[in-house]
């Protein structure tokens, strides 16, 4: 192709980029001349090249265009929305031409007449044709329309264009283009937006520059990393700053050197390893004068490759101003941070999940103008995109004001494609949930649009955002809006890894997957647990998956030596599921250069890449991705694969569904005992079992633990190993000895026998568990002898005096009544259960209670609920009221006070239960009195 | 890189002179001369440290580090089911270059480089067994022994175990 019109082209994108946001702009402050001085100028440039170069198609469109601006600018005609467009469209329709040009060298057949007739209309008239600039929309070329179509990134219609700029020419062309238009060199096409797209890369232009550049350099004032100047004086003012000056390289020249420099590094961190092991003065003096020149020069190549984010944003306003005229809605746009520096190769990458996700804002997002004012909020809708540096990565936010997201939609979706069933959905959060919207062919838009709800986007925009090493985190609240966040590291070059070792091998965990470091040994508080063969760990009343990394890797380790040894877990984080690494040592953070593996290697997916340290040794770089999927796949073997990973997190707690932990006991059903009052699970050596008080009995952490078992059928054998379920209360232990313990399983608890036989024996009743018949283990009856201990212990004689006090329970689910009842039965106090709310209210209003303890946690209506009610009833507001509840949050204590609880207990805390409502009766009968 | 690249036309200028002849890498492997076109050979090393690679293909030894470029080190033997040398011989690498990635081929020794003429290249023989069938692309007659010609590109094609 001709250099000059290849040069034509890279300019006129450049200028066209530039002035959709200028228009955009104008519209919104239609009197400010310098910005429609600036428009016009550049439109006037095009224009005038274009008759120069022998373009008779844009040449016409472009003269139409100018008209218009020059009426406008000229106070002749206004700025109206619809002028605007009319504008807008003859650009669409010169990046069409342009788009044509520079794949075929020429201007395509055809003519605009009908375009420039409406433009020229408009400029005689002041008035838009509305009927026929509908028509021409929908009838608009199709290259255009994908032009103006922002989420079809990957459509470059300008593919890799050399800019081997002669300079001559280069000063030629400007020479001519002043003549032929009049314009002043400066006011040659700025910037800067669509630099990378034409793969090329201004760079600030260091002071020893080659005489050549110097040349040339006017013509291209683009200077990418700086805004493109507003307002015209401020250009002509900065054709002769220095500041501003800036050379196009290839962006290969640059990747190259990078590689270079990175091995640079490498070389020297080697040097440096080697110096620290001799004693050479006269060596080492130049060395770190080499090692700081190398930091120096690395730090400085990968200034060239940062761009501002905004590059990436510069687009938006032109995106959000089309969809806003598409959807009917009205949108704003805010941009905080657009010169948060990026790597350019991820700029790049995250220019199309950045573009897909505004649209999906505008569109699934914000509502249209009367529902929001139905909604009681303003008119206009917000997207907001937000960048700023946390630590070695960026944070990317794309937060909208808007509905946010129908967790209940999401759920029946899901179900109907079939990623998750509606038991693991019950056992999920809202955030977890909210994470399906990343799944492939999900969308949850009622109907699809021209703009977005095809299903065919947010999981393409959660892997790319992957391939880069980011994660990508939704945040949603029904009714209020959505934020999406995208964490990246800063450049794709180097990356934190953390080291590890493991099968005595050291490998790499990015560090931005992980969360925090547990050491973990058998006899430290903090001991991993086994559950048929997977491991986990309590942390923080949590179930933390676990993954053994040298089992994962195929090393020969029994999990039992494993548990054995102090170890340490890498808790990582892979969307919102959290799971834990374990490793045989940590060692500390490495910054690396990142290298893709071999082709042969690829399909491991265990692997990200591996890299050389700094002695020189090759590791292999671990995927987080993959680690996460080892994790689910040997936790979760039974559940039906290819499900997002988000589904296999445990720990999640749902009010209907109660974790059991499954087991059996001699002959007979399986056994089940909700996890949650499970404390530990052991293996016990039969020969250290002693006799003491008639009872079996096992030495357990400084203490004696009695054994026992449910079954007749069932007898501790005599030698080798039994599997213990550990249940604790203050500080002591009983130990159920069971057969064999199978899985931890989420069900409903709904008893459906429960015979007075069963009670006996120590069961509550049977229930169907994952299609068994399933004896459920009554842990109140089993530990009752040990309640009254806790009881009698230290409490009971302080009780004195409260005996005849009256309790009302308010517990939803059957299991917690069957085990408070009791309790407190035994501490004395004549105790009611109501199973809700509703049934308490009912309760207190035909007896006299002296005291409720109530849970938070309820269906219909919720402890705060009933507090509140209880309260507001001038009958019963003087009743001391607990929470016993299974978490406490400062925000829930908070809650509590707010709605005159007295106190705020868990359920795994039944001393300080006992305490609570001895303290809240004594107070509580001191104002009697006074009263 | 450009070290490559330098490589590339030093090498391929010289081949190209001898049209109808061509130049191999020689190299020894449980006694048998093998030989790959010298085209594809970057570099010959020795005492090399390999980081094995868990849950690769058994051929892949593991990875080395050649002047900070990761490499992929081949066992050949084992990729041509031959027993493994003793614990403590000492291998010989020769590095090879395959669409833009390094990998090192693992053999017992690393021996001349040899010109031969094309009409002295025959076919491989019917009879030739198992895992060497798969890789031989052809055989030279030389006076006192025969060197199976290795097709590089199929040697490094493995199974995923």
């Amino acid at each position: 192709m001709d250099d000059l019109i290849s040069e034509f082209i890279t300019e006129t994108v450049e200028s066209l980029a530039l002035l959709d946001n200028e228009l955009v702009n104008l519209e919104q402050n239609p009197d400010d001349v310098a910005i429609l001085s600036n428009i016009f100028r550049v439109m006037h440039t095009i224009k005038g090249t274009c008759g120069f170069l022998g373009l008779p198609r844009l040449e016409g469109v472009a003269h139409a265009s100018e008209n218009v601006l020059g009426k406008i600018r000229d106070r002749q005609l206004q700025a109206t929305p619809q002028a605007i467009s009319l504008v807008l469209e003859s650009l669409d329709c010169i990046k069409g031409l342009i788009d044509h040009l520079s794949t075929h060298g020429s201007e395509p057949e055809g003519s605009d007449d009908e375009l420039k007739r409406r433009l020229n209309h408009f400029a005689e008239t002041g008035q838009v044709e509305t009927s026929g600039a509908s028509a021409s929309a929908s009838a608009a070329p199709a290259e255009p329309a994908s032009a103006m179509n922002g989420t079809n990134g990957a459509h470059n219609p300008f593919p890799f264009f050399k800019g081997e700029d002669d300079p001559e020419i280069a000063a030629a062309i400007e020479k001519l283009m002043a003549e032929q238009t009049g314009a002043a060199p400066a006011a040659a096409p700025a910037p800067a937006a669509a630099a990378p797209q034409a793969e090329t890369l201004s760079v600030p232009k260091a002071p020893p520059a080659a005489a050549v550049a110097e040349e040339a350099a006017p013509a291209k004032s683009a200077a990418a990393n700086k805004a493109p100047p507003a307002k015209a004086d401020d250009k002509d003012a900065g054709a002769g700053d220095s500041a501003n000056q800036s050379i196009r390289v290839n962006i290969n020249v640059l990747e190259n050197l990078m590689q270079m420099v990175s091995e640079l590094v490498l070389t020297r961190n080697q040097l440096m390893q080697i110096a620290r092991t001799k004693d050479d003065k006269e060596f080492l003096t130049p060395l770190q004068q080499l090692s700081l020149i190398t930091t120096e020069l690395q730090e400085g190549v990968m200034k060239t490759r940062m761009q501002p984010i905004g590059n990436a944003w510069s687009k938006f306003p032109r995106l959000i101003r089309d969809l806003s005229m598409e959807l009917g809605k009205k949108i704003e746009l805010k941009m905080i941070g657009a010169e948060t520096d990026l790597d350019r190769q991820l700029l790049e990458v995250i220019k199309d999940p950045l573009t897909h996700m505004v649209r999906n804002s505008c569109d699934h997002g914000l509502e249209t103008p009367d529902v929001r004012r139905a909604a009681g909020k303003p008119e206009t809708g917000t997207v907001t995109l937000s960048a700023y540096h946390e630590g070695g990565h960026i944070i990317i936010e794309i937060a909208d004001d808007g509905r946010g997201i129908n967790i209940e939609r999401v759920k029946q979706k899901a179900l109907e494609n079939g990623l998750a069933t509606e038991a693991e959905l019950a056992t999920m959060t809202e955030k977890q949930i909210a994470q399906y919207i990343f799944a492939a062919g999900f969308s949850t838009a009622e109907k699809v649009t021209a703009v977005s709800g095809r299903g065919v986007g947010m999981d393409v925009v959660r892997t790319n955002i992957q391939k880069i090493g980011g994660t990508i985190d939704l945040d949603s609240s029904w009714g209020k809006g959505s934020t999406v966040a995208i964490k990246i590291p800063l450049t794709l070059a180097i990356v934190s890894v953390l080291l590890v070792e493991a099968g005595g091998q050291k490998f790499g965990v990015p560090q931005i997957n992980v969360v925090e470091l547990v050491r973990v040994s058998p006899d430290s508080s903090l001991a991993m647990e086994k559950i048929n063969d997977s491991l986990v760990l309590r942390l923080r009343d949590k179930l933390l998956p676990l993954g053994t990394l040298s089992q994962m890797l195929g090393f020969n380790v029994s999990t039992q030596d494993l548990m054995q040894r102090e170890m340490y877990i890498v808790v990582c984080k892979v969307g919102a599921y959290e799971f834990g690494i374990v490793v045989d040592r940590v060692f500390d953070t490495e910054e690396i250069v990142v290298k893709p593996v071999a082709e042969i290697l690829k399909s491991l997916s265990i692997y990200s890449g591996n890299t050389i340290l700094g002695d020189g040794s090759v590791i292999m770089i671990l995927d987080a991705n993959g680690l996460a999927r080892s994790v689910g796949s040997s936790e979760m073997a039974t559940r039906s694969s290819g499900q997002d990973v988000a589904a296999l997190s445990l720990g999640a707690e749902n009010e209907h569904l109660i974790s059991f932990l499954l087991f059996t006991m001699g002959k007979g059903a399986p056994k089940a005992v909700p996890l949650e009052l499970v404390s530990r699970l052991e293996e016990v050596d039969v020969s250290a079992i002693e006799i003491a008080d008639d009872y079996p009995v096992v030495q357990y952490r400084g203490e004696l633990m009695r054994l026992v078992t449910l079954d007749d059928s069932f007898s501790i054998p005599n030698t080798g190993m039994v599997d213990v379920i550990v249940f604790s209360y203050d500080k002591k232990v009983i130990g159920l000895v069971v057969k064999d313990i199978i899985d931890i399983v989420h069900a409903p608890f709904d008893i459906k026998i429960s015979s007075k036989d069963a009670k006996e024996h120590g069961y509550l009743g049977s229930m169907v568990i994952a299609g068994k018949t399933t004896d459920v283990v009554d842990v109140a009856h089993l530990l009752s002898d040990m309640i009254g201990e806790v009881v009698s212990d230290a409490q009971k004689k302080k009780h004195a005096g409260f005996q005849d006090f009256k309790l009302l329970l308010v517990e939803d689910s059957p299991f917690f009544r069957n085990l408070t009842v009791p309790l407190l039965s035994a501490a004395g106090y004549k105790v009611t259960a109501a199973e809700d709310a509703r049934h308490a209210l009912d309760e207190l209003s035909q007896k006299k209670y002296d005291m409720i303890v109530t849970d938070i946690e309820m269906p219909g209506m919720d402890g705060f609920d009933f507090a509140t009610a209880c309260r507001s009833n001038p009958n019963i507001n003087g009743i001391p009221i607990v929470a016993y509840t299974s978490t406490v949050s400062d925000e829930i204590v908070k809650r509590t006070k707010n709605v005159g609880m007295q106190d705020c207990i868990m359920k795994t805390d039944r001393p300080g239960l006992l305490e609570s409502v001895a303290r809240c009766l004594t107070s509580h009968g001191r104002k009697e009195m006074a009263a | 890189m450009s070290t490559q690249t330098q490589q590339d036309s030093t090498i391929s200028p010289s081949a190209m002179a001898m049209a109808d002849s061509q130049m191999f890498v020689t190299m020894r492997i449980d006694r048998q001369l093998i030989g790959i076109p010298v085209r594809f050979v970057r570099d010959v090393l020795r005492g090399q440290k390999v980081t094995p690679i868990p849950l690769s293909p058994p051929e892949v030894s593991g990875s080395l580090n050649l002047r900070g470029r990761i490499v992929t080190v081949i066992d050949v033997r084992r990729r041509l089911r031959l027993p493994e040398m003793s614990a403590d011989a000492k291998y010989m690498f020769v590095v090879v270059d395959h669409k833009g990635e390094l990998y090192s081929l693992m053999v017992d020794h690393v021996g001349d480089v040899l010109t031969a003429p094309s009409a002295a290249i025959e076919k491989v023989p019917a009879n030739l067994g198992g895992a060497w069938r798969e890789v031989a692309s052809g055989i030279y007659k030389m006076s006192d022994e025969l060197l199976v010609i290795i097709d590089v590109e199929t040697l490094l094609k493995l199974r995923m175990h």
